[in-house]
C-alpha cells in the first residue's frame, strides 16, 4: 500500500475508533464524578425523593422523583404524538398529493429546527395560559381520577406536567414523522397494487398493506422519540414548576422536575465538586435510560432494514 | 398499449365489490378526515411558534443598536442596548464546534463508506454513531464538565461549550456525509483506480467533490440545531451581558443564554422589557439558522456537479 494510503486509511479508521471510543468514555468520566457524591449521600439513591444538595457536607438527594417525572411526562407526550405522527405520515406518504407531500414534508421538519428554549418560552408564555382552562375543566369534572385530581401546584398553574407533556408531543411530532414515513414509504408497490385491485377502499388498502408492513418501523420509531422525550432539558426546564418540598403524585397537576430539567434548574450548584457529583450521577442514570431506549428503538428499526 | 380493451381483456364477470358498503365508505372517509386532521395539528404549533416570534420579536430588532450594542451599558429592565455580545457568542461557539466537528465526522464517514464497509469495526462504528446521536444535551454537557472542567482544572468558557457541542453534532454531519458519499457511483471510482490514481486521492479529488453538495447542506443543518441549543451553556459557561470576545475565558453570552438568563432574572409581562428581549432574541436566532439554511442552499447549489 502506497503511504499517503496508508496514512488516509489510518487516520479515517482512528476517527472511527474516537468516535465509538466516545460513548466509553463519557460512562467513564460521569461514574468517575459521581462515585465521590454517592458515598457521600446520606439518603438511599435510588429510593429517596428528596433533592438536597446545597451543602457539600450533608448530600442528600434521591432520584426516585426524577425518574417518575421523566418517565411520566415522556410517557404523556408519547400518548399525545404517537397517533397524531402516525396520522401524519399516513397522510404524507398515502393522501397528500404527490407533488405537494415533500413541500408538505418539509414543513413538518421544520418543527424540529425549531430550537428547544422557543418552544419552551412559547409553551409556558403563550401556550400554557389558553391549556390551563382544559386542565382545570378536567379537574374540576374529572378530578375523582387520580391523573386529573389536584396535584402538588394549584391546580390551574400553568407550569404542570400537563402542559410539559403537551408541549413535549409537539417537539417529538417530526422526529417519529419523519422515521414512520421512510418506512410507510418502502411499502411494496405489489401488495398495494393487489389490495387495490380486490377492491379495497384506500383505508382498507393501509390497514391491511401499509401497517402490517410498517409497524415494527413505526414502534422503533417511538422509541427514539421516547429516548428523545427522556432527555429533552430547556424545553422542561421552562415550563415545569418545581414545588418546594411537596414530591409528585401521579397527578397532571403536579409540577416537579426531570433529570434534565433538574440539572439544568440548578447549574449554580456546580460550583463544588460534590455538589456537581450529585448532579452527574443523575446524569449517568439519564444516560443509560435514554442508552436502553435508544438501543431498543435502534434494533427494532434495524431488523426492519435487514429483511 | 391499446386504448380500447379487446374481448378477451374484458372481465369474465363483474368485479367482486361492486359497490362498496356504506359503513366501509364511512370508515374511509373517517380515516381521511383524521389524517387530514392530524398533518394539521402538526403545522399549527408551527405557524404559532413562528407567529409568536416574529410578531413579539419585532419590536426590538429594528434598531440598530440590537445589533451593534451589548445589555452592559443598560439596567436589566432598562429600554436599550442591543443583543451583539449574544451574536457573537452564539456565532464563536457554533464557529468553533464546527472546525472541531467536521473534519472528525467526514473522517468517520469516509472510513464508513470507503475503508470499514461490512467491517465489524464499521458496524460498531455506525451503532455508537446512532447511540451518540440520541445522548441528551445536559449529558454531553455534563461530559465536557467532568473532563474539562474538574479533571482538567480549566475554567468554565464559551470553548467548553464548543466541545459539548462537538458531541452533538458529529452524529448528524457523518450520517448526512454518509448517505451522501455512498450515493457516489462506483464507476466513478473504478475510473479513477483504472487511470492509476491512489485510493485516498480519488476520495479527495473524485468522490469528495462529487458528494460535496449534499454534505455542505447536512453540515449547515447541523451547525444550526447546535446553535440553538442551551442546555450545555448552563452548566459550562456562565451568562454576561458584556461583550467578550474570548473564547477560552469569562462569561460569554449566546442568544439561548441571554433568553434564558432574562426569563430568569426579568418580568416576563408581555411589553415588558425582559418579554420584548427574549422574543427580539428567539428572532434573532431564528434569523440566523434561516440564513445559515439558505446560505447552505446557495453554496451547495454552486457546487452541485454541473448536470451535462
Amino acid at each position: 500500500m502506497r503511504p499517503g494510503d496508508r496514512i488516509f486509511k489510518n487516520l479515517t479508521t482512528g476517527a472511527g475508533v474516537f468516535v465509538v471510543a466516545l460513548i466509553g468514555l463519557i460512562g467513564i468520566f460521569l461514574i468517575v464524578q459521581a462515585i465521590p457524591a454517592l458515598k457521600a449521600n446520606e439518603l438511599n439513591f435510588l429510593t429517596a425523593r428528596i433533592w438536597q444538595t446545597g451543602d457539600p457536607n450533608h448530600l442528600r438527594f434521591g432520584i426516585l422523583d426524577l425518574l417518575l417525572v421523566t418517565i411520566y411526562t415522556s410517557l404523556l407526550a408519547l400518548l399525545i404524538a404517537m397517533p397524531i405522527s402516525l396520522g401524519i405520515a399516513l397522510f404524507l406518504t398515502q393522501y397528500a398529493p404527490r407533488r405537494l407531500a415533500r413541500p408538505f414534508a418539509y414543513v413538518v421538519d421544520l418543527l424540529a429546527a425549531v430550537p428547544s428554549i422557543i418552544f419552551g418560552l412559547w409553551g409556558i408564555l403563550v401556550f400554557a395560559p389558553k391549556l390551563a382552562p382544559i386542565a382545570e375543566w378536567l379537574n374540576k369534572n374529572l378530578g375523582f381520577i387520580p391523573i386529573f385530581g389536584t396535584g402538588n401546584v394549584y391546580p390551574n398553574f400553568q407550569g404542570t406536567i400537563f402542559t410539559a407533556g403537551v408541549v413535549l408531543a409537539v417537539m417529538l411530532l417530526p422526529i417519529i414523522t419523519s422515521l414512520s414515513r421512510e418506512v410507510f414509504e418502502r411499502t411494496p408497490t405489489a401488495q398495494i397494487e393487489g389490495a387495490l385491485a380486490l377492491g379495497a377502499t384506500r383505508w382498507e388498502v393501509i390497514r391491511t398493506t401499509v401497517l402490517p408492513f410498517g409497524k415494527s418501523g413505526y414502534i422503533g420509531a417511538s422509541m427514539l422519540g421516547l429516548g428523545r422525550a427522556l432527555g429533552e432539558t430547556i424545553a422542561l426546564t421552562v415550563i415545569l414548576y418545581i414545588p418546594a418540598g411537596k414530591t409528585f403524585g401521579w397527578s397532571l397537576n403536579d409540577g416537579g422536575a426531570t433529570f434534565a430539567s433538574q440539572i439544568a434548574a440548578n447549574y449554580a450548584e456546580f460550583n463544588n465538586p460534590k455538589s456537581a457529583g450529585a448532579y452527574i450521577a443523575s446524569g449517568l442514570v439519564l444516560f443509560v435510560l435514554t442508552f436502553a431506549v435508544n438501543l431498543a428503538g435502534r434494533s427494532i428499526i434495524g431488523e426492519r432494514k435487514a429483511d | 398499449m391499446t386504448t380500447t380493451l379487446s374481448e378477451t381483456e374484458r372481465l369474465a364477470s363483474p368485479p367482486a365489490f361492486q359497490q362498496v358498503s356504506a359503513g366501509r365508505k364511512a370508515k374511509n372517509a373517517l380515516a381521511t378526515v383524521l389524517v387530514w386532521l392530524s398533518f394539521l395539528i402538526a403545522v399549527a404549533p408551527l405557524v404559532w411558534v413562528l407567529y409568536t416570534v416574529i410578531a413579539n420579536g419585532v419590536k426590538r430588532i429594528p434598531y440598530t443598536n440590537w445589533w451593534s450594542q451589548d445589555f452592559g451599558s443598560v439596567l436589566s429592565d432598562e429600554v436599550g442596548g442591543g443583543a451583539l455580545h449574544a451574536i457573537i457568542g452564539t456565532l464563536q461557539q457554533g464557529l468553533m464546534c464546527a472546525i472541531i466537528s467536521v473534519p472528525l465526522g467526514l473522517l468517520v464517514a469516509i472510513y464508513l463508506v470507503e475503508y470499514g464497509r461490512g467491517t465489524r469495526l464499521a458496524r460498531i462504528t455506525t451503532f455508537m454513531v446512532d447511540i451518540l446521536s440520541g445522548v441528551p444535551s445536559i449529558v454531553a454537557a455534563l461530559f465536557i464538565y467532568a473532563l474539562w472542567i474538574t479533571t482538567l482544572g480549566l475554567p468554565r468558557s464559551g470553548f467548553a461549550v464548543s466541545l459539548a457541542l462537538v458531541l452533538l453534532m458529529i452524529p448528524v454531519v457523518v450520517r448526512s456525509a454518509e448517505e451522501m458519499l455512498r450515493i457516489v457511483p462506483d464507476d466513478l471510482r473504478e475510473a479513477s483506480y483504472a487511470l492509476g490514481v491512489p485510493k485516498w486521492k480519488t476520495i479527495m479529488k473524485i468522490v469528495l467533490p462529487t458528494a460535496l453538495s449534499g454534505i455542505i447542506s447536512g453540515i449547515m443543518m447541523a451547525l444550526a440545531r447546535v446553535m440553538g441549543e442551551t442546555a450545555p451553556l448552563l452548566v459550562l459557561v456562565g451568562y454576561s451581558a458584556y461583550l467578550n470576545w474570548d473564547l477560552f475565558s469569562n462569561n460569554q453570552a449566546s442568544l439561548p443564554l441571554l433568553m434564558n438568563n432574562e426569563r430568569a432574572t426579568n418580568s416576563m409581562e408581555p411589553g415588558s422589557v425582559g418579554f420584548d428581549r427574549i422574543w427580539g432574541a428567539a428572532l434573532t436566532l431564528v434569523l440566523i439558522i434561516a440564513l445559515i439554511n439558505l446560505i447552505a442552499t446557495v453554496v451547495s447549489r454552486m457546487v452541485a456537479p454541473k448536470k451535462k
